[in-house]
C-alpha cells in the first residue's frame, strides 16, 4: 500500500470532475444563471398597485388563471370577470394584461427566457410594442 | 435487548405508517388554508357582463333584393378587417388558400339544389352573401376530433376555439357550405392593419365566421350586419316577436341545402 499519493490525487481529480457545475457556477456564473431576473413594471402598472390578485399570486398562478380566462371566455362567452377584491376586468389577454404591463420584453420575457419556458400566447394575440 | 427479524418488521410498518399518516395531514391543512383564500375575501367570478347581447338562437336573413357588389365588399371588408383576417397581395395570393369569412357568390353556387329552370336574369346575377351558417345541426362539430369547434348551446353560435385546432380540416370536409378556411402559412404578414382588440390566428388551424361573437358580448350585433344598409337582419330565431322572426312571418325564405338536414340559421329573401 504506498500508492497513497496517487489515490489521493485521483480522488481530487474525481471530486473535481464530478462538482463541476457547481463550482463553476460559483466563479463564473454569478452574473446570468444564479440569479433570477427582475421585472420591470410599465407607470401604469406601477399606479394601479394591485393587479388581479396578490403579486406573490400572480406570479405561482397566472398561467392557470390565463388558462381558466381562455376556456371561459371561449367556450362559455362570459366576458366578465370579478376578481377577490370585487373589482371587474376583462377576461383578456392582450386588452387587459398588456393594457398595463404594455412592456412585454421586460415583463414577460425576462422571466420566461430565465425560466426556458416559451409560452405561444403570441402566435395569434398581439401585444402592444408589436402592433405599434 | 433481543433483536429479531419480527421486531425489526413491526418498528419499519410503524414508521412507514407514521410518515405517510404526517405528510397527509400536512398536505390537508396546507390545502384548507389556501382554498379559504389569504384574507378570505370572495373567489373571483366570471359573468356575461351586464351589456351582452343573449338570444336562444342567434340567426340572420339576408334580403337578396337590397345586395349589389359595393354593398358586399362593404360587408366583407367591415367582417375581415375587425377579425384580422388575411388578403394577401399578389405574388402570395393563391386562389386556393383564399380565407374568407363572409364572400358574395352567385345563386347557382350559394342554392345549388334549387334546379330553377327559367331562373329570373337579375336573380341569377345578383350577388348572394353567403357566411356560415351556423347550423342547428353542424356537421362540423360531429366531425372535429378535439371539440374546438362546438355549438354553444347558450345562444345557438357555432364556435372554434382556436387553442384548440390541431389543422386536421375534417371540419372543412364536414362543412357543405364552403365556409371555413384554413391558415397555409403563418397569416400575419398579410394582414394589412391588425385590430388590437382580436387575436390573429397562425398557421395551421381554421377559421370561419363567429357571428361576432366578440360583439354580441358587448351589446353589439355583427359587423356585417352593421355595414348591410338594411339588408341583413340579426335576431333571435327562437322568439317569435324578434326582427328576424317577424320579416319570416311576411316573406318567403329558402336556406341553403336544407335537403342535408343541418338546419341553418341563416335565410334567404329571393
Amino acid at each position: 500500500m504506498n500508492d497513497k499519493n496517487k489515490i489521493i490525487a485521483g480522488l481530487v481529480i474525481f471530486f473535481l470532475a464530478v462538482l463541476f457545475p457547481f463550482w463553476f457556477n460559483l466563479i463564473f456564473g454569478a452574473a446570468d444563471a444564479s440569479t433570477a431576473p427582475e421585472t420591470e413594471l410599465t407607470d401604469k402598472a406601477k399606479k394601479a398597485e394591485t393587479c388581479i390578485a396578490e403579486t406573490e399570486d400572480m406570479r405561482t398562478e397566472h398561467m392557470q388563471i390565463l388558462d381558466q380566462w381562455r376556456d371561459t371566455v371561449v367556450r362559455d362567452g362570459q366576458r366578465t370577470y370579478v376578481a377577490e377584491d370585487g373589482k371587474e376586468y376583462e377576461p383578456s389577454l392582450s386588452n387587459t394584461c398588456m393594457d398595463c404591463h404594455s412592456n412585454k420584453e421586460k415583463f414577460c420575457d425576462r422571466c420566461h427566457n430565465y425560466a426556458s419556458v416559451d409560452p405561444y400566447c403570441w402566435d395569434c394575440h398581439t401585444y402592444p410594442e408589436e402592433t405599434e | 435487548m433481543e433483536n429479531s427479524r419480527r421486531r425489526f418488521l413491526k418498528n419499519a410498518g410503524f414508521s412507514v405508517l407514521g410518515v405517510g399518516a404526517g405528510s397527509m395531514l400536512i398536505g390537508l391543512s396546507a390545502h384548507t388554508a389556501k382554498a379559504a383564500g389569504p384574507d378570505g375575501g370572495q373567489r373571483p367570478q366570471f359573468s356575461m357582463g351586464d351589456k351582452a347581447m343573449e338570444a336562444e338562437r342567434w340567426g340572420m336573413v339576408v334580403d337578396t333584393r337590397k345586395l349589389n357588389d359595393s354593398l358586399c365588399r362593404k360587408m366583407q371588408e367591415a367582417c375581415h378587417s375587425i377579425h384580422n383576417v388575411p388578403e394577401p397581395v399578389g405574388e402570395s395570393a393563391r386562389r386556393d388558400q383564399i380565407i374568407k369569412w363572409i364572400w358574395p357568390t352567385e345563386f347557382k353556387h350559394a342554392f345549388p339544389g334549387q334546379e330553377v329552370e327559367f331562373l329570373a336574369e337579375d336573380v341569377a346575377h345578383r350577388p348572394i352573401v353567403v357566411l356560415c351558417n351556423h347550423c342547428d345541426n353542424p356537421p362540423c362539430v360531429q366531425a372535429c376530433p378535439t371539440k374546438a369547434t362546438f355549438k354553444r348551446e347558450r345562444d345557438g353560435i357555432v364556435m372554434m376555439d382556436f387553442h384548440r385546432c390541431i389543422g386536421c380540416r375534417f371540419c372543412m370536409a364536414a362543412c357543405p357550405f364552403g365556409s371555413r378556411s384554413f391558415n397555409f402559412r403563418d397569416p400575419r404578414p398579410d394582414i394589412e392593419d391588425e385590430n388590437p382588440d382580436f387575436p390573429t390566428r397562425m398557421r395551421g388551424v381554421v377559421e370561419k365566421c363567429n357571428f361576432c361573437a366578440e360583439r354580441l358580448a358587448v351589446g353589439k350585433k355583427p359587423a356585417c350586419v352593421e355595414a348591410s344598409d338594411g339588408a341583413l337582419t340579426f335576431g333571435d330565431l327562437n322568439d317569435p316577436d324578434s326582427d328576424v322572426r317577424k320579416l319570416l312571418a311576411e316573406q318567403y325564405a329558402i336556406r341553403r341545402k336544407p335537403n342535408l338536414g343541418t338546419f341553418p340559421s341563416v335565410f334567404y329573401i329571393v
